[in-house]
């Protein structure tokens, strides 16, 4: 199994997408499914799937954030790409 | 966002399922008096290797994560490794379910060496007596000597997993126990009355009050698997972890030995035959299927109308309806409130269905310690 990494979300850090997590998308967002943990994850907008994918493009989740999401939004993500960062969707 | 819609989408169906079973054959070495699939015998026209790899290469190409494999006994196939080793190859994770009678150390140690791959190991009773009551004498010790093999292989966690019946679920602490003692994870799923199931339902499905302790247990023990197999038990209150809805044709459908398509691993009826992946592969059985697509409209909730736990377990499962006799309509057999028992009592003639496929075997089988 996958050891436990760091938990926290440093969002000046750069983060992307684990290759152990395969995206499939769907009408509601998409399906993330990790190999290691074997734990399924639901996105649940198509919006949200756009900054998982292209996180990696950028040199922090902060500037990835600053291009992709209406600032107003900008709390309600950093949630969601909290929770991402437990499951081990997203690593550092 | 939130999570009844995401629900709501689930039942109108997915773009290829979340869950996909696929039993590779109908052979087993074992004769389970509750087996789903009424398996024994290996049916002529199953999947040949080649077939059987091509439809890997689709389920990869849809993106589907992993598979669900089972049977029958899967290591029966001789092509059973070249199997899983294309799958997981291509990023297919796949699950089996065995009764570990093929697990020596030799085996062990070479499911030790695939990435992507996890199992389970069936047992139905925290002791030998109690298990081979329903699945054979020696089956108990046969699996208890898989689990150690597969200990020693250092394969990592690996499942145990079982049946609840009126006999095993007085025994949930100690197969806690045993899971703990192989730093496994445990599953529990539901008797069904599929297969030869439906002949010892009646007397081994659990009762209310079991169903009750049952259904308490699991929600202080979030960890504990069931394949969200318990739904009907969340109208007691607190929904028990998982999508709590009846996946069938939605999340979750089966494939066969021989390639038919059904609604899921508990349905393997004409009735709930979607097609059959021969003709133009899986994906056009999941997307076209008028089976499929009728299973996506919206439910009607029948004779639960004017139940107020409607919400949190939609009328239950539709196998358990199906084998005992009951409309779809009807509650299920094991509604926690006994709507499911007074429907079954009214039925004035109980019309239960012919089994379908059948490979049963027709001698009694006895299992040779190895």
């Amino acid at each position: 199994m996958t050891p436990p990494t760091a938990l926290a979300f440093d969002t000046s850090a750069p983060w992307h997408l684990s290759e152990q997590v395969s995206l499939r998308d769907e009408s509601f967002g998409a399906l993330a499914y990790h190999h290691g943990t074997r734990r399924l994850v639901f996105l649940k907008s198509r919006e949200l799937v756009d900054v998982v994918r292209r996180v990696g493009e950028f040199d922090s989740a902060d500037a990835a954030l600053d291009a992709l999401v209406p600032a107003a939004e900008r709390g309600r993500y950093v949630t969601a790409l909290t929770s991402l960062v437990r499951s081990e969707i997203l690593r550092g | 966002m939130a999570e009844s819609s995401l629900r709501d989408r689930f039942e109108r169906g997915l773009a290829a399922p979340i869950c996909l079973t696929w039993e590779l054959t109908y052979a087993c070495n074992l004769a389970c008096t509750h087996c789903l699939s009424s398996s024994g015998r290996r049916d002529s026209n199953e999947l040949s290797t080649r077939e059987a790899k091509a439809l890997i290469d689709e389920i990869a190409a849809m993106q589907i994560f992993y598979i669900n494999v089972g049977g029958g006994e899967p290591m029966i196939r001789r092509d059973f490794f070249e199997l899983i080793e294309h799958a997981v190859d291509q990023h297919v994770g796949v699950k089996f379910s065995t009764n570990g009678t093929r697990i020596d150390q030799a085996a062990a140690r070479r499911l030790a060496s695939i990435d992507y791959l996890d199992i389970q190991i069936s047992i139905d009773g925290a002791d030998a007596p109690t298990s081979d009551r329903i699945r054979g004498t020696g089956s108990y010790d046969q699996a208890r000597r898989a689990m150690d093999n597969l200990k020693a292989a250092d394969f990592g966690q690996f499942k145990v997993s079982v049946v609840m019946t009126r006999e095993s679920v007085e025994q949930l602490d100690d197969f806690e126990k045993l899971a703990n003692h192989y730093g496994a994870e445990l599953r529990l799923t539901r008797l069904r009355p599929s297969g030869r199931g439906v002949d010892v339902w009646e007397a081994l499905h659990p009762t209310l009050e079991q169903n009750r302790r049952l259904y308490r247990w699991l929600l202080e023990r979030p960890n504990v698997l069931t394949g969200d197999s318990f739904f009907h038990l969340s109208a007691l209150g607190e929904p028990l972890s998982g999508l709590n809805l009846c996946g069938a044709g939605r999340v979750v459908c089966l494939i066969d030995p021989v390639g038919d398509v059904y609604a899921c691993p508990f349905v393997i009826h004409d009735e709930f035959r979607a097609g059959n992946v021969r003709a133009n592969g899986f994906q056009d059985v999941w997307q076209n299927s008028e089976l499929f697509r009728s299973l996506r409209e919206p439910g009607n909730a029948g004779a639960c109308t004017s139940c107020g736990s409607y919400d949190a377990c939609r009328g239950g499962c539709m196998a358990a309806k199906f084998f005992t006799g009951l409309e779809m309509s009807d509650p299920d057999p094991e509604c926690v409130f006994g709507h499911g028992e007074s429907a079954l009592a009214a039925k004035k003639v109980l019309l239960r269905p012919t089994p379908s496929p059948d490979h049963s075997r027709r001698i009694p089988v006895s299992i040779s310690a190895r």
